[in-house]
């Protein structure tokens, strides 16, 4: 909105030559739309830089006790394996009897995370009991990313999975993926 | 009869007022803003939909990216007290001024025995890149990493300092292959730290 001149515009016929009167009254249009520009960076940059922190617990070792180990049901646990190119593999049960065929799926909500809610059901209506829920195994193979480490403990807080654990893959599993071709 | 008339009004609004409160808005945020350090390691992390923040102190950060790793600690003299013990641990000698270098470092990823041609660097000159090759986390004869020696001896250092435990955060970059990550968590593990953070970056809830 610029100021419109309201002085008056004379009409000066004869008579003495009157210097004009300027207005005293400067345009902060401009000025105030900076500041704000300047303001909205400032407040978007400082509260979103701040990093997120996803805790995470690891299992305790236990290298000097190793019959504390606990065994975990084949009905109830999920083993997840990330291979290579962002691609999961997934089976219930244990590797050389496994409940489901192994099933090879992307990330994201039509990925596993369907996998997963729909086990979660499955699992939850075998037992019948909310404490002995479904168990995820998570075993990141050499060839998988950090970014698959993080998406998957990602699926796990978003599909409300509070049992998993971060597991060492082993030989067989390893043979899964490079039949599927993503090791 | 006389048409009655409607008096013009300008349609200037003082924005004075608006000003004033845009400027002082702005100095607020200026000053409130932390700038960022600069990174000897620039990373990439991963997004998720966490929405914990990271806290500030009593807090040490390992920096994972292109097959280093990196180690920073927060506190200027949580810092020099770490430097301090683990110049004993491996029979080195650091002098006050390079022990007040080290503290305002905000990290750093070479093996021990670089260190002191690190700190003499500019901070420009140290965050070249390729110049810093990464802490070795590898055991060497038996010995354990020099890695294992700077988490511990920092996380000693906070417990004197300020009689808190340390938490640790893992920063990776997201394109880092996994057994890069395994080594330092085993490392964590192996001093039986078994809770750690992961820093990533904010993700909306739905992909």
């Amino acid at each position: 909105m610029a100021e419109l001149d309201t002085s008056g515009g004379g009409k000066h016929k004869g008579g003495k030559v009157r210097s004009k009167k300027q207005s005293t009254r400067v345009d902060l249009t401009a000025m105030v739309d900076l500041a704000f520009l300047l303001i909205t960076f400032f407040m978007l940059t400082t509260t979103l830089s701040k990093p997120q922190a996803m805790d995470l617990a690891m299992p305790d070792k236990n290298e000097d006790k190793p019959d504390t180990q606990l065994e975990v049901a084949d009905n109830r646990s999920m083993t997840i394996l990330l291979g290579s190119g962002n691609k999961v593999e997934w089976y219930m049960g244990s590797v050389d009897k496994p409940l489901t065929p192994p099933a090879v799926i992307g990330f994201g909500s039509k990925g596993i995370r369907k996998a997963i809610i729909e086990n979660k059901k499955k699992v939850l209506a075998e037992t019948g009991d909310p404490k002995k829920g479904l168990i995820v195994l998570i075993k990141p193979s050499e060839k998988s990313r950090y970014v698959n480490l993080v998406d998957i403990l990602d699926e796990m807080k978003v599909s409300d999975v509070d049992r998993y654990a971060i597991v060492d893959i082993t030989q067989p599993e390893i043979g899964l993926l490079k039949r599927e071709n993503i090791f | 009869m006389p048409r009655i008339k409607v008096a013009r009004k300008s349609t200037a609004i003082d924005m004075t007022a608006m000003c004033d409160v845009a400027f002082l808005l702005l100095t607020f945020f200026i000053l409130t803003a932390t700038a960022r350090q600069p990174e000897a390691l620039a990373v990439d992390t991963p997004a998720s939909t966490t929405l914990i923040k990271l806290p500030e102190t009593d807090i040490a950060t390992l920096t994972i990216g292109q097959g280093k790793v990196f180690f920073g600690v927060k506190g200027q003299n949580v810092r020099a007290l770490t430097l301090e013990k683990v110049g004993n641990a491996y029979g080195i000698k650091f002098t006050p001024e390079e022990i007040q270098r080290f503290s305002v470092m905000e990290s750093f990823g070479v093996p021990i025995g670089n260190l002191k041609q690190i700190i003499k660097l500019s901070g420009p000159e140290r965050n070249k890149e390729g110049l810093q090759t990464g802490i070795p986390a590898d055991s060497v004869n038996n010995r354990a990493s020099e890695l294992n020696e700077w988490i511990l001896q920092a996380r000693y250092a906070t417990k004197e300092l300020n009689n808190k435990d340390m938490r640790l955060s893992i920063k990776g970059d997201a394109k880092e292959e996994y057994p890069t990550i395994k080594k330092v968590i085993n490392i964590l593990q192996v001093q039986n730290v078994n809770k750690f953070s992961l820093i990533t970056s904010m993700r909306a809830t739905e992909k």
